[in-house]
């Protein structure tokens, strides 16, 4: 405990003498974000001395093995540096699909050679990684994906086509399920391979959303030749991979909003709605709703402190991220509709300086997809009744 | 922290478990209905409960009790939650014991706390006056007579009132309704001139009483704390007893469900199990989501107690708020998917609904602590 205390103060120096101010602010927009990668750009001279400074110190995934890059963390301390970044609003160095999913996989997947090649890029924010799960006919039932990997000597030959994979036009890597046995059962013919988004007869097509950006594509797959070596895990047992993979996908997703941090809700309400001389916010409907919203979110927190203090402790169930991913989600979307709520005709603006484009109204559309993306919320509610409720039927 | 129970808590759950659900399933709690039960609890399953340590639970060890804290006290609560034992747990061995330990001079503490550690002193804390919970809108009146007070007004919901030996009775000393200056906290002998207790029969068959006080008089060792000064002393004391009810409801909530999840499996229409269809497995798991979290929610807020009663008070919120609304949900859900048989006295989710709407209003119903949470952050 003691050692533990000291940490948190040793963490807190290093993070108030780090983190440049302006890292510490709450995030505005999407280039606030930084995702690596062979073309990466720093949108501030800020957001690479931050970058530089935690990946020097092995925080930008502060609990992986030194080995590949990581702080070497148990996850008493990983716990620490996450409510010591939070104390200050600092925001994540680096984000990517390589931290949240694919590491995840490969320290439990990957031979030591395929951990010795990723993880590194990875830490070192080199390599941006996308996922090629989804297929035009394999959205909620996955396991009916149709992109064959044929055997050709010591390659495949991948032929097939993805959709709705994120950031595909600008990631280096792919990780992506393939059919590697077509007589198999649905679930037994999957493979989960890994290949460079330069190989030839790789190609990517944006998709434009609601929210007028386009942070997704249509990717094809025309002969592309991947070796052998880049399966992750047993050849057919890809979906094992797969769905391990979901979890920590699931549980990534569920923590997105920025619970707790910045102003309560009801005081940015307040901005445009008005409030009395107390402070007491002028539309009794929308407090209200404010106040049940931020009673969840603060119980939402909690589960998720609890959910990881769970796993540590070997009590969890594989399925609760399934859980928290629905809770998440769908408390996610309650709060861009109170932002939009309280915004008014203010939050209806779309281009203009004063909303800065739009920021708000495309937040809040973006959050519509929050309840689909990783697995809609009725595939996650049929999750939890059957693995953890035990409910029949398939 | 982590938000797990140690492997002390663990044995403690276990013990508690073990003793409720052999001495006091739901069927306790409706035998001492239908007997009209003068009591409303076995007294002599409360002198087990001092035996086994669980009345003095929260008592420090130099007055006889373990000196453990609100985490411990939610576990055995809910326990107490999965069947509905009516007990005086929670009124004398976590809200009374609490007040005097922690408002009590030395004379006071060491009058009555061994008293609660052995199970031999019930007591009552008689703060609602109105049909809510408005703690700062206490009007019953203290008098300054002598030496002492006079108090007069009226008091209802005191739980456990009518088989209290002492009570705690939140008064006025000054300032006026809706004031947080002005309350003091009173130790009364309910036997005491001008007082008179009415017990009064609730929906979930616990047991609750109205009490009118007409010019009562104590003398001045009865002011528990400092006069005018009780609201801190109050404020702190309803939150421990705000997190031992939300852990009532986070059990009582969790029985519910199983059984419901049980019935789901075994009940069969259409040719199949009433489990198998979607539109019931998807209420199932956002009730089971929703369970999960407030339980977390819950163990969050009696740590929060733990470490720093002084700064618990959104944790507490967020908890009794969280499980008054998860326990509506529960046991409205449990009836729903039991048809018919769910509306059958005869059954017993009937018990568990009636004792969350009564365990949902006391000390705050969660549109209360909704209020709470957003004063707190100054909207
Ligand atoms: C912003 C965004 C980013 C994404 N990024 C990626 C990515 O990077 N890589 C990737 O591979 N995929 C990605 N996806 C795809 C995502 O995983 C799928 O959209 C999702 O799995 C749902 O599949 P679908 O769109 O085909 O919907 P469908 O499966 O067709 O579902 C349509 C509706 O039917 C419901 N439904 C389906 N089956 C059932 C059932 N059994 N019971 C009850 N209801 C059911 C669904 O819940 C939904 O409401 C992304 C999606 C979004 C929106």
């Amino acid at each position: 405990m003691a050692d533990l205390e000291t940490f948190r103060v040793e963490t807190r120096a290093w993070l108030e003498q780090n983190c440049p101010p302006e890292m510490r602010k709450p995030m505005t927009s999407d280039g606030d974000t930084f995702w690596g990668g062979r073309n990466a750009k720093f949108s501030s001279e800020a957001q690479r001395v931050w970058f530089e400074r935690m990946r020097d110190k092995g925080w930008t995934v502060p609990h992986w093995p030194k080995e590949y890059g990581g702080g070497g963390l148990d996850g008493e301390e990983a716990k620490i540096v996450r409510q010591e970044m939070a104390a200050i609003g600092a925001r994540q160095p680096l984000t990517s699909f390589g931290i949240s999913m694919l590491g995840p996989a490969l320290l439990k997947y990957g031979t030591d050679e395929q951990k010795k090649e990723h993880l590194p890029k990875i830490t070192a924010g080199l390599i941006r990684w996308c996922q090629g799960y989804s297929e035009p006919n394999a959205g909620s039932d996955l396991a009916s994906l149709q992109t064959r990997a044929e055997s050709d000597g010591d390659h495949y030959i991948i032929n097939g086509q993805k959709i709705w994979t994120s950031y595909a036009n600008y990631a280096d890597w792919i990780f992506c399920l393939v059919r590697t046995d077509p007589a198999a059962k649905k679930h037994d013919g999957i493979s989960f391979i890994l290949f460079d988004m330069t190989s030839k007869g790789v190609s990517t097509k944006p998709i434009l959303l609601i929210s007028g950006y386009s942070p997704f594509c249509e990717t094809f797959f025309d002969n592309v030749r991947v070796p052998k070596a880049h399966v992750v895990g047993t050849v057919n047992r890809g979906w094992d991979v797969a769905k391990y993979l979901l979890q920590h996908e699931r549980a990534m997703i569920s923590g997105m909003g920025e619970r707790g941090v910045g102003r309560p809700l009801g005081q940015i309400a307040a901005d445009s709605v008005g409030a009395d001389a107390q402070g007491k916010l002028d539309d009794a409907q929308l407090r209200s709703q404010i106040a049940t919203f931020e009673v969840d979110e603060a119980a939402l927190a909690a589960a998720a402190e609890r959910a990881v203090d769970l796993a540590k402790a070997g009590q969890s169930h594989p399925a609760f991220s399934s859980a928290m991913k629905y809770y998440g989600t769908e408390l996610n979307k309650r709060r861009y509709e109170i932002l939009m709520s309280a915004g008014g005709i203010d939050a209806l603006e779309w281009e203009s300086e004063r909303s800065r484009g739009g920021a708000r109204p495309r937040a809040w559309l973006r959050t519509k997809a929050n309840s689909i993306e990783g697995g809609t919320s009725e595939v996650m509610l049929g999750i939890v009744a059957k693995r953890i409720l035990d409910l029949p039927g398939s | 922290m982590a938000l797990v129970l140690t492997e002390e808590q663990s044995m403690l759950r276990d013990s508690a478990r073990g003793l409720i659900s052999d001495k006091a399933p739901v069927s306790h709690l409706r035998g001492l209905r239908d007997g009209k039960d003068a009591t409303g609890f076995s007294r002599e399953l409360w002198k087990t409960f001092a035996e086994m340590g669980f009345s003095g639970l929260l008592v420090p060890e130099q007055f006889g009790g373990s000196g453990l804290g609100c985490v411990e006290a939610g576990i055995v609560m809910e326990e107490i939650g999965r069947t509905l034992m009516p007990s005086p747990f929670l009124s004398t061995s976590v809200v009374a014991a609490s007040a005097i330990s922690r408002g009590g001079s030395e004379a006071q503490k060491a009058q009555h706390l061994p008293g609660i550690s052995d199970g031999s002193l019930l007591a009552a804390l008689a703060i609602d006056e109105g049909a809510k919970h408005r703690p700062l809108q206490t009007k019953l009146q203290a008098v300054r007579s002598g030496n002492g007070f006079k108090l007069s007004g009226d008091k209802a919901f005191v739980v456990d009132g009518h088989t209290a030996d002492l009570l705690i009775v939140a008064a006025r000393t000054a300032g006026s309704a809706g004031e947080k200056a002005g309350l003091t906290l009173f130790l009364v002998d309910p036997k005491a001139k001008g007082l008179a207790v009415e017990r009064t029969a609730m929906v979930d068959s616990h047991n609750a009483a109205r009490i009118v006080f007409d010019n009562v008089e104590v003398n001045a060792d009865s002011v528990l704390g400092e006069v005018d000064q009780g609201s801190g002393l109050l404020g702190g004391v309803l939150n421990i007893g705000r997190g031992a009810v939300a852990s009532e409801m986070v059990g009582l909530s969790e029985e519910v469900f199983g059984r419901t999840v049980t019935y789901l499996k075994e009940r069969k229409q259409f040719g199949k199990a009433i489990g198998e269809f979607q539109a019931l497995q998807h209420r199932a798991a956002q009730l089971y989501i929703e369970i999960e979290i407030t339980r977390a929610a819950v163990l969050k807020a009696l740590q929060a107690l733990d470490a720093d009663l002084d700064k618990a008070a959104t944790a507490v919120a967020v908890a009794k708020a969280r499980a008054g609304t998860t326990a509506t949900l529960a046991v409205q859900e449990g009836v729903q998917m039991h048809g018919g048989m769910g509306m059958t006295d005869q059954f017993d989710i009937g018990f568990f609904m009636k004792r969350a709407r009564v365990c949902q209003e006391l000390f705050g119903d969660a549109n209360f602590h909704a209020d709470q949470l957003a004063r707190g952050k100054g909207y």
